[in-house]
């Protein structure tokens, strides 16, 4: 790729950095509290999975990251290779936003202007960052989406949104991602819209394109099975806490915390056609009126009196675990 | 009434060669101008009193038509759905009448099924006002009965849909359904929307309500493991079309068909172990578009063992090499014991969607 940066530093601080983020929206019902106090971190071609369902903050804690909450009431810090993102001015964090960390969102169809076409859409998204000349900058539009294996691109780039499928659309926006050649690439949901197969394709493509650029990808996803297959640490996330860290092999088989343990018992397990699932009871909490103590209590099945009142901080079980949980260490462990 | 011999050997549900098109962007004055989306093109299949039928596929494969199809919300473009051994592809909304109340369905979207206006008693009540069945306080008893039995709270009965989260709509679009005890219910897409913990809660549920009252479901889906999990049998649906269909265990052990293959290799394993050993086949492009489905197979241009003929030639879906008749699948050259299908990984996509 052209636009590759030589950085001479050697990052001993880990790329991207989060710590502490909490983000508050002041709304007409009350404060939500999205995201309280959550800290985790990415390397050079490492990859993060962030899981959670609905609503447990996973998408705002990146949008925060990256600016792009506004109204809300944000403390902690977000450092991106040495430099705080949240002081950041708008042209200094515009700057970092693409070519330092790049996003792709749930919703092709929806992220693409209907009215431009796609190649000149990726083409802008250059020249914002970079001066280079319209011809050398549809020459870069056309070498993008054959990169994310478009067909036939020279005549592709030429099209408007609606002539692409949902999974070239999906491709369009990696390769526009992928423009500046990121440090930082935050997937959220990335192919929850689309059809398996696909989802297959892309994420080959995302893995492809991690081994060659060496790209730090953050994966944002309610899928655990997307999770067991590319992320290397994964952060389990409810009600806006970190209920979890630890590398994928941990979280599969030995996991700490309930809720994560909760999450795997309830997916329709290989082979057991017809058994009863074992799905966890109750439903989420409100953002607005948290339940005191740990947010998970009301649905836990082992839950203990100080659950209730006590805030679990989050614990080292060994070397990169880490669960907010008042369980002793040694405990069922994987079922 | 036609009894072709449907009810007698316990098939609850018989479709035979059904057929559904939609004219797209035709202009009034030009009543043969626009083209034709092929949405289901010649289904044929059974479904057995007090089974669960999983029908799975990518989106456009035509499964929810099909789904609305089966229950007359739509009318057939050609081909015959017999119910219980009676014909009623031809049947007027009148005649259709006794039938829908044997004939229910469960939709995907729980926000959008629900008026937002009115108070779910009188939601779940409407089957029972519109077929005359049960009035005044003897209506609100039933309906709280029905609510209880699908897990909602009875005192419940005067909350607006707003005030239920996702996974407690669907359950009050199951209660609607099923307010006329029907026999067979069409589950669309039921637990998509919905996050994993609670999509447990909602599966056992309609698993509970299956054996409780006898039902026989239609179970559609593209989440194959959550189809695997409920379903007798399981019919892969591609561009309008059955390309395969079989027992669960069977179609997800031994599938004979390249794109069911392709389908279960694709889904993603909660497993670490399983997902770094295991060999993906990669299809190159996307879905090509009904209006204008590819010749012979239709899954040809994307298929790893495509050969001439297989873009010529139609395969018909039939019990192959040795298959239980129970096991059919629509394909020129199945897959065979030790064959290697991951090799056409990297394939370009030869002009990819459009």
């Amino acid at each position: 790729m052209s636009a590759v940066r030589a950085s001479s530093t050697p990052e001993t601080a880990r790329l991207l950095e989060v710590r502490d983020l909490a983000v508050s929206f002041d709304t007409a019902d009350g404060v939500v509290q999205a995201v309280r106090g959550i800290s985790f971190g990415v390397e050079r071609g490492g990859t993060l999975g962030i899981v959670g369902e609905s609503g447990s903050g996973k998408s705002v804690s990146a949008l925060t990251i990256l600016g792009l909450t506004q109204g809300a009431s944000i403390s902690g810090s977000a450092t991106f290779q040495g430099r705080e993102l949240l002081a950041m001015r708008a042209d200094e964090l515009r700057a970092v936003r693409g070519a330092g960390i790049a996003m792709i969102f749930q919703d092709p169809l929806s992220s693409l202007h209907p009215h431009y076409r796609v190649g000149w859409q990726i083409a802008e998204m250059i020249s914002v960052h970079e001066d280079m000349p319209r011809r050398q900058l549809r020459r870069r539009a056309i070498e993008l989406l054959g990169l994310v294996g478009i067909a036939r691109p020279e005549s592709r780039v030429d099209d408007y949104p609606h002539q692409f499928s949902g999974g070239m659309r999906q491709r369009a926006m990696i390769a526009m991602a992928l423009a500046l050649n990121p440090k930082v690439l935050i997937a959220d949901e990335p192919t929850t819209a689309l059809d398996v197969t696909v989802q297959a394709q892309i994420i080959d493509l995302m893995r492809r394109l991690q081994a060659e650029f060496q790209t730090a990808i953050i994966l944002i996803t309610h899928d655990l099975g997307l999770v067991a297959e590319i992320a290397e640490d994964v952060l389990v996330m409810y009600a806006g806490r970190a209920m979890e860290r630890t590398d994928r092999r941990t979280l599969f088989y030995t996991p700490h915390h309930p809720y994560t343990r909760g999450l795997l018992a309830s997916l329709p397990a290989k082979g057991a056609t017809g058994e009863r699932l074992t799905p966890i009871s109750g439903l989420p909490p409100s953002l607005i009126r948290l339940p005191g103590g740990c947010p998970f209590h009301p649905r836990c099945s082992e839950v203990l009196s100080r659950c209730r009142t006590e805030t679990p901080p989050l614990r080292e079980l060994a070397p990169g675990h880490v669960s907010a949980c008042w369980l002793p260490e040694i405990h069922g462990g994987a079922e | 009434m036609n009894a072709a011999g449907t009810g007698r050997d316990g098939v609850l549900l018989r479709a035979e060669g059904v057929v559904k098109h939609f004219a797209v962007g035709r202009r009034w004055f030009l009543p043969h101008s626009g083209a034709v989306v092929q949405a289901v093109d010649g289904v044929s299949l059974e479904v057995r009193r007090g089974e669960t039928l999983g029908l799975v596929g990518e989106t456009g494969c035509g499964k929810s038509t099909l789904g609305r199809c089966l229950t007359r919300l739509y009318d057939l473009t050609a081909g015959r759905v017999e119910f219980d051994g009676h014909d009623i592809s031809a049947l007027s909304r009148r005649q259709m009448r006794p039938y829908r109340r044997r004939l229910q369905l469960i939709f995907q979207d729980p926000y959008g099924s629900l008026n937002p206006r009115r108070r779910i008693g009188s939601i779940i009540g409407d089957p029972f006002a519109i077929h005359g069945v049960a009035e005044g306080r003897e209506r609100t008893r039933q309906v709280q009965e029905l609510m209880e039995l699908v897990g909602l709270n009875a005192e419940h009965y005067n909350r607006f849909p707003s005030e239920f989260s996702g996974g407690q709509r669907q359950r009050i679009g199951i209660a609607r359904a099923l307010a006329l005890r029907p026999e067979l219910v069409i589950c669309d897409e039921p637990v998509s929307a919905l996050d994993v913990s609670i999509q447990a809660q909602i599966v056992n549920l309609l698993a509970d309500l299956q054996s409780e009252l006898g039902l026989t479901y239609v179970f559609i889906a593209h989440d194959l493991s959550v189809v695997r999990h409920v379903s007798d049998r399981i019919a892969v649906m591609y561009l309008g079309k059955i390309v395969e269909i079989a027992d669960a265990r069977t179609l997800f052990e031994r599938p004979r068909h390249p794109y069911t293959a392709a389908l279960l290799s694709a889904l993603p394993v909660p497993d670490p172990d399983v997902a770094d050993a295991r060999q993906r086949i990669l299809l190159s492009g996307d879905v090509p578009s009904p209006v204008d489905p590819p010749s012979g197979c239709r899954f040809h241009p994307r298929c790893p063992k495509a050969r001439e003929e297989c873009s010529l030639r139609e395969p018909a879906l039939e019990a192959r090499g040795g298959d239980s008749p129970r096991h059919q699948t629509a394909c020129h050259f199945p897959i065979a014991e030790g064959d290697e299908l991951a090799l056409a990984a990297h394939a370009e996509p030869p002009g990819a969607g459009a």
